[in-house]
C-alpha cells in the first residue's frame, strides 16, 4: 500500500493545522455558519440529526491494520465505540463533537489518513475494485493510477468550489466492480492493441435524483494523459455546469443538456491546449507509485485444494461460508476473503471498535497487514493462504464476521437513513433488518442465489438503489415514510437503472413485497438463471402483477 | 486601513471600482429556492444602464459590458494605463480577450466572486494566466475571504480585495497554508514529482524527498 514520504505527511499535517485554526475562528464567532460550512465539509464534517458526522477517507478502499486500529481507537475515544463503512469505501463516525474534530484529524494524520474532500462540492475520494491487485480477471492494477489521481485532486486549486460534488471511480478488471458508469468520471483501464495501458473515459453517470449511466466520451486515452484529460473535463464542468439549481448542478445534467458528443468536443478542444504539459505522467512517477502495490511478498505456493475440499466436505457451515465469502486470486495458493458486515440485527456496514481490532489482528496474521473496504460495505482480506482459510473462518465466526451471505439477499447495501442522516426522508436500516429477519433461512437464501438489494432513505441515493436488482427508496408523503420499490437495476459492465414497479408501500409491507418478488422469480426461473436475468427476460409485468394482486387481496381481507 | 493585499503585503488601493446599478429583475426561483448564481454567459446589465453609468476620473476598474459598449470613449484611458476591467464569474474570459488588441494592454483585470463558493473565478484566472499569458495585476474582488486565498493565489491572482468586514492583515497567514502542493497550477506549473526526486520506499519508513529542482515562483 502507498506509504507517505515527508511531502505527503506535511500536506496532511498542514491540513490539520489549517482546520484547527478554522474551527477556532468558527467557535470564536469570526466565521459565520455559511462560511464555515464548506470548510468543515471539505474535512468530512456534516452537521447531522443527533450530532456531527465525520467521514474519513479510505483512498480507493485500501486500509492497513495500523490504520484500522487507529479508527477503532477514534471510535472508542471520540465516538460511541462503533463506526459505519459507507458505499464509497469511506468510514463514518456518527457522534464526534465539533470541537474535537481537529484532534481526530491529528490522530488520523499520525497513520497517514485524513478526511480531505470527503464531502463538499469538490473531487471526492477515488473509488475502485475491492479486489484490485488480486482479481484473476484484472487487466491493469488500478491502484497506482488511483493514487496518482488522489494526489492530483487533493487541494486542486481550480476545482475546490465546483457546482456540485464530483466522484471518480476507476476499474482495471474485465468485470467492472467499481460501478464506473454511475460516476461523474468513470475510468476503465485496459491494454490496447500495442499492449500499452489505456483508458476508456465515461462522463456524466450518477445516481441521486436523476439517475443516469455515463457516456463514453473517449474510447482510448494513453495513461500518461489521465490528469490533463480529467483537468479538461473538470474545467468545462466548472465553467459551464449549472449553479442556479443544486438539483441540476451535477455534471450529468451538463452532459445531457449539451449532448455527449458536444460535451466530448468541448473537452477535446480544451484538452488540446494542455495535452503534453507538465501534468503528463512520467514513467518514473508511475513506477515510483506502482512500487507500493505489488504481490512480491506472496510466497510460492501450490494451488492444490485437496485439504480445503476435504474440509468443505466434512463441515457444511465452512463450505457455505467458503462458497459465498472466498474469492479467486491471481497468485496460486492464495484466496481473497470477504468478512460480512451484514449479519441480521446490525445496521449494514456497521462495525464495533472490538471488531475493528479483531479484523486488524486477522489482517496481520493472514493477509500482510492489509485489508479493503468494498462499496457493498464489507471488509476484504485480499491475500489469505488457502491453508489458512479454515482457521480464519473460525476466528471470524467468533466475532460475527463470517455470515455466509456475500452476494445474497441479506448482503444489503444500505445508507444510514433517517436514523442518522439529516437529508433522509425515511429510515432505511430498520427496513434492511426487517428483510434480513424475513429471509433468515440460510438454505432458502442460498437457493435464491445471487441478488442485490439496495436501500436508500432519500433521493440522494447513497444506498445505490437505482442499480440494485431490487431497489428500495424511502420517500416522504405528507410527513409519513413510504417506500418505492424498483426492479431491474444492475451494476457492472452491463449496468442498468431500475424502474419503479408502482405506487409505494408502507414500511411494514416492504418485506412482504420482497417476498412476492422472490417467489415470482423462483416460480419463473429457468435452471441456473439468477434473479436479474429472470427480470430482464420477463420484464416487470409478472412481478408487478404478483405484488399488487397480493396487496389488493390483503386490502379485502 | 486598506483591505487590499497585493504581492503578499497589505497596500493602499489607488483604483476605483465602477459598478453598474443592480438590475431590477424579478426574483428567480428554481426548485423553490432563490437563484443566487447566474448561468455562464448570462448578461449582467441593460444597454440603458451601461450607457448611463458614470465613470469617475482617475484609475478605474470598469465592468466588462461597459468596456465593450463604450470602448471608443474609454480607449485613451486604457492607453494611459488608467483603465482596468472586471469580470463577473458568469462572464466569459474569451469576450474580454476578444475586446482588446493585446490582453497585456490592460493594466488590471479583476474577477468578481459574488459568493466565495462560486468557483468559476478560479478557472477564469487560470485561463487568463496560462492560455492568454496575461501578466499584469489580477485581482479577486467581491466575497473574498481568507480561507480561499491559497487557492486563488495558486490560480494566478496576485491581488485580493478582502471583504470589507475582514482584516487583510489576518488573512495574509492563509496565503501560506500549504508549503508543497501536489499538482501544478499557475503559481508553479510543475507537479510535485517534477519538483522533487521522490523515491518509493516500501520498507515502511517515510523517506525524505531530496533535490529540489525548482524554487516556488511567486
Amino acid at each position: 500500500m502507498y506509504i507517505y514520504d515527508d511531502i505527503d505527511q506535511r500536506i496532511v499535517d498542514e491540513r490539520v493545522a489549517q482546520y484547527r485554526e478554522q474551527t477556532r475562528r468558527y467557535l470564536a464567532g469570526e466565521l459565520s455558519d455559511d462560511e464555515f460550512r464548506p470548510l468543515r465539509l471539505q474535512n468530512g464534517l456534516y452537521i447531522q440529526r443527533h450530532a456531527p458526522m465525520l467521514r474519513v477517507a479510505i483512498p480507493y478502499g485500501l486500509l492497513s491494520s495500523k490504520k484500522l486500529r487507529k479508527l477503532a481507537h477514534i471510535a472508542r475515544v471520540y465516538d460511541k465505540g462503533y463506526a459505519h463503512f459507507s458505499t464509497r469505501q469511506n468510514i463514518q463516525f456518527n457522534w464526534p463533537e465539533l470541537k474535537n474534530v481537529p484532534d481526530i484529524l491529528a490522530e488520523l494524520a499520525t497513520v497517514q489518513m485524513h478526511a480531505i474532500q470527503t464531502s463538499g462540492n469538490c473531487i471526492r475520494n477515488i473509488t475502485t475494485d475491492q479486489f484490485a491487485g488480486v482479481a484473476p480477471d484484472e487487466v491493469v492494477d488500478p491502484r497506482p493510477l488511483a493514487e496518482i489521481l488522489r494526489q492530483w485532486s487533493t487541494f486542486h486549486p481550480e476545482f475546490a468550489y465546483l457546482p456540485r460534488k464530483f466522484k471518480i471511480a476507476v476499474n482495471g478488471a474485465a468485470h467492472d466492480r467499481a460501478v464506473v458508469q454511475v460516476h461523474d468520471i468513470g475510468l476503465e483501464f485496459f491494454r490496447d492493441a500495442a499492449g500499452q495501458t489505456a483508458l476508456k473515459v465515461w462522463v456524466g453517470g450518477g445516481l441521486g435524483r436523476t439517475p443516469m449511466l455515463g457516456s463514453m466520451i473517449r474510447a482510448h486515452l494513453e495513461w500518461q494523459h489521465m490528469l490533463s484529460y480529467c483537468e479538461a473535463i473538470l474545467r468545462i464542468y466548472n465553467r459551464y455546469g449549472r449553479r442556479d439549481n443544486a438539483f441540476k448542478a451535477r455534471i450529468k445534467i451538463l452532459v445531457k443538456a449539451l449532448g455527449a458528443g458536444e460535451f466530448a468536443r468541448q473537452v477535446e478542444a480544451e484538452w488540446l491546449h494542455i495535452k503534453d504539459g507538465p501534468s503528463t505522467i512520467t514513467q518514473e512517477e508511475f513506477e515510483r507509485v506502482a512500487a507500493y502495490f505489488s504481490n512480491a511478498q506472496h510466497e510460492n505456493l501450490s494451488d492444490d485444494a485437496a485439504a480445503f475440499d476435504a474440509l468443505c466436505a466434512s463441515d457444511r457451515a465452512f463450505a457455505l461460508w467458503a462458497k459465498r465469502c472466498v474469492h479467486a486470486h491471481q497468485v496460486p495458493g492464495y484466496r481473497a476473503v470477504t468478512l460480512s458486515l451484514k449479519p441480521t440485527g446490525i445496521a449494514p456496514g456497521d462495525i464495533s471498535a472490538e471488531q475493528m481490532d479483531m479484523v486488524a489482528d486477522l489482517a496481520d496474521r493472514y493477509s500482510f497487514g492489509e485489508l479493503r473496504v468494498s462499496h457493498e460495505q464489507n471488509l476484504i482480506l485480499a491475500s489469505v493462504k488457502l491453508a489458512d482459510l479454515h482457521a480464519l473462518w473460525q476466528a471470524a465466526r467468533q466475532h460475527g464476521l463470517a455470515t455466509p451471505n456475500i452476494g445474497l439477499l441479506t448482503d444489503i447495501i444500505c445508507c444510514p437513513g433517517g436514523d442518522f442522516c439529516s437529508l433522509a426522508n425515511a429510515k432505511s436500516i430498520p427496513i434492511a433488518q426487517a428483510i434480513q429477519e424475513k429471509f433468515d433461512d440460510l438454505d432458502y437464501l442460498h437457493d435464491i442465489g445471487d441478488i442485490e438489494l439496495n436501500i436508500s432513505g432519500c433521493m440522494n441515493s447513497c444506498g445505490h438503489q437505482h442499480v440494485g436488482h431490487i431497489g428500495i427508496l424511502g420517500v416522504d408523503k405528507d410527513g409519513s415514510e413510504w417506500y418505492q420499490v424498483s426492479l431491474g437495476g444492475k451494476q457492472g459492465n452491463d449496468a442498468s437503472i431500475g424502474a419503479v414497479i408502482g405506487p409505494s408501500f408502507a414500511a411494514e409491507e416492504v418485506p412482504g413485497v420482497v417476498e412476492q418478488l422472490i417467489r415470482t422469480y423462483i416460480e419463473q426461473r429457468t435452471a441456473d438463471e439468477c434473479f436479474i436475468d429472470t427480470v430482464r427476460r420477463l420484464g416487470m409485468a409478472p412481478f408487478k402483477e404478483r405484488v399488487y394482486a397480493k396487496k389488493q387481496e390483503a386490502a379485502y381481507v | 486601513m486598506s483591505n487590499l493585499i497585493r504581492n503578499n503585503v497589505v497596500v493602499a488601493d489607488d483604483w476605483t471600482l465602477v459598478a453598474l446599478p443592480a438590475i431590477e429583475e424579478a426574483v428567480r426561483k428554481q426548485a423553490g429556492k432563490v437563484v443566487i448564481f447566474k448561468l455562464t454567459g448570462e448578461h449582467s446589465a441593460t444597454p440603458e444602464q451601461i450607457a448611463g453609468a458614470v465613470i469617475p476620473a482617475g484609475k478605474v476598474i470598469v465592468p466588462l459590458p461597459l468596456w465593450q459598449a463604450r470602448m471608443d470613449e474609454l480607449a485613451p484611458r486604457l492607453a494611459a494605463g488608467e483603465l482596468g476591467v472586471w469580470l463577473e464569474s458568469f462572464e466569459l474570459v474569451e469576450d474580454l480577450v476578444a475586446s482588446v488588441a493585446d490582453i497585456n494592454d490592460v493594466p488590471l483585470i479583476a474577477v468578481n466572486f459574488p459568493r466565495f463558493a462560486d468557483g468559476r473565478g478560479f478557472s477564469i484566472a487560470t485561463l487568463l494566466r496560462t492560455r492568454y499569458a496575461y501578466r499584469n495585476e489580477l485581482r479577486a474582488i467581491g466575497d473574498v475571504l481568507r480561507d480561499q486565498l491559497y487557492y486563488m493565489k495558486r490560480c494566478g491572482f496576485d491581488a485580493f480585495s478582502m471583504r470589507a468586514d475582514r482584516s487583510a492583515e489576518d488573512a495574509l497567514a492563509s496565503l501560506r497554508d500549504f508549503s508543497e502542493p501536489y499538482q501544478g497550477a499557475v503559481d508553479n506549473p510543475l507537479p510535485v514529482w517534477r519538483r522533487y526526486a521522490r523515491h518509493a520506499d516500501t520498507s515502511g519508513h517515510a523517506r525524505k524527498a531530496v533535490n529540489p529542482v525548482m524554487d516556488d515562483t511567486d
